[in-house]
């Protein structure tokens, strides 16, 4: 009795395992990454990145640049998984929810880190932008490709002094 | 992304902001196509299973977006623009396993 239930759970034995595995550990990993995504967040506070295609009239501009930032971010075993069930009947996909969040605001921390370590006060014209990383296959998708960008700015205060550097 | 040895400004905006455009060269254009190698798509492989970063796709992406933006600055730089602005990136996949990575702008020269 018991052996042949081993014997037939064994052909599926891996496939038991990773999504165990994915689950455990992809669960842990993105807690960890929107712990670390949530304190540079309050760090970078002072480094505005707004969507203006102009800054505002009142800004003294000293400098600019263009400033980016990306990541590819994947889905664990486990929720590919259950996306792929998803889809059979549709719906909501809960799974790619917060992928997709927590990689776009990945992205949005890059370009202020970047703009801050290049001495830009503020960012204006932020644009974001998605794409998807296939496998050699074709079918699956390997990747989702965030990517923000935009033009970062020197300012001066109303005495004409160069701003303090803050972020960093 | 900043780092052209000064000599030439870019940005996403439509004028440089501060400073007054003279003149107008045109659209500069500039792309690499790429495709990810063997190694990096079994690490990716690996990753996937639990998921988050895939650190060497995000290197590749952002390795071939540099040169795309590097061989657009050359085109500008040759036309004797020193700024280029409104640039726009664009992805697209060609082939399986490969990608087109292109940056466009205007070239101009800003006082």
């Amino acid at each position: 009795m018991n052996l042949e239930l081993l014997e037939l759970l064994l052909p599926v034995a891996p496939f038991l395992f990773l999504l165990v595995l994915g689950l455990a550990a992809g669960t842990i990993l993105e807690r960890r990454h929107f712990a670390d995504i949530r304190a540079r967040e309050s760090r970078f506070r002072s480094l505005p990145a707004v969507t203006f295609r102009e800054p505002p009239a009142d800004w003294a501009v000293d400098g600019s640049g263009l400033v980016a930032g990306s990541v590819v971010v994947s889905l664990d075993y486990f929720k590919r998984f259950a996306a792929a069930l998803r889809t059979i009947f549709g719906g909501r996909i809960k799974a790619f929810e917060p992928l997709m969040d927590r990689g776009r605001r990945e992205a949005i921390l890059r370009m202020k880190e970047d703009a801050a370590a290049a001495g830009y006060d503020a960012i204006i014209n932020v644009r974001l932008a998605t794409s998807r990383i296939a496998n050699a296959n074709g079918s699956t998708t390997a990747g989702v490709e965030l990517m923000a960008y935009g033009t970062g700015l020197k300012l001066r205060d109303s005495l004409g002094n160069a701003l303090p550097t803050e972020g960093a | 992304m900043n780092q052209y040895g000064g000599q030439i400004t870019i940005s996403n905006t439509e004028t440089i902001p501060g400073r007054r455009i003279t003149e107008f060269y045109g659209v500069v254009t500039g792309s690499t196509v790429r495709a990810k190698h063997i190694g990096k798509d079994i690490m990716a492989g690996l990753k996937n299973i639990v998921g988050g970063e895939l650190k060497g796709y995000t290197e590749l992406l952002s390795e071939a977006r540099q040169e795309a933006l590097q061989r657009m600055i050359a085109e500008a730089q040759s036309m004797g623009a020193n700024a280029v602005v409104n640039v726009r990136f664009s992805t697209s996949s060609i082939s399986q396993g490969a990608a087109e990575l292109f940056a466009y702008g205007t070239a101009v020269r800003v006082e």
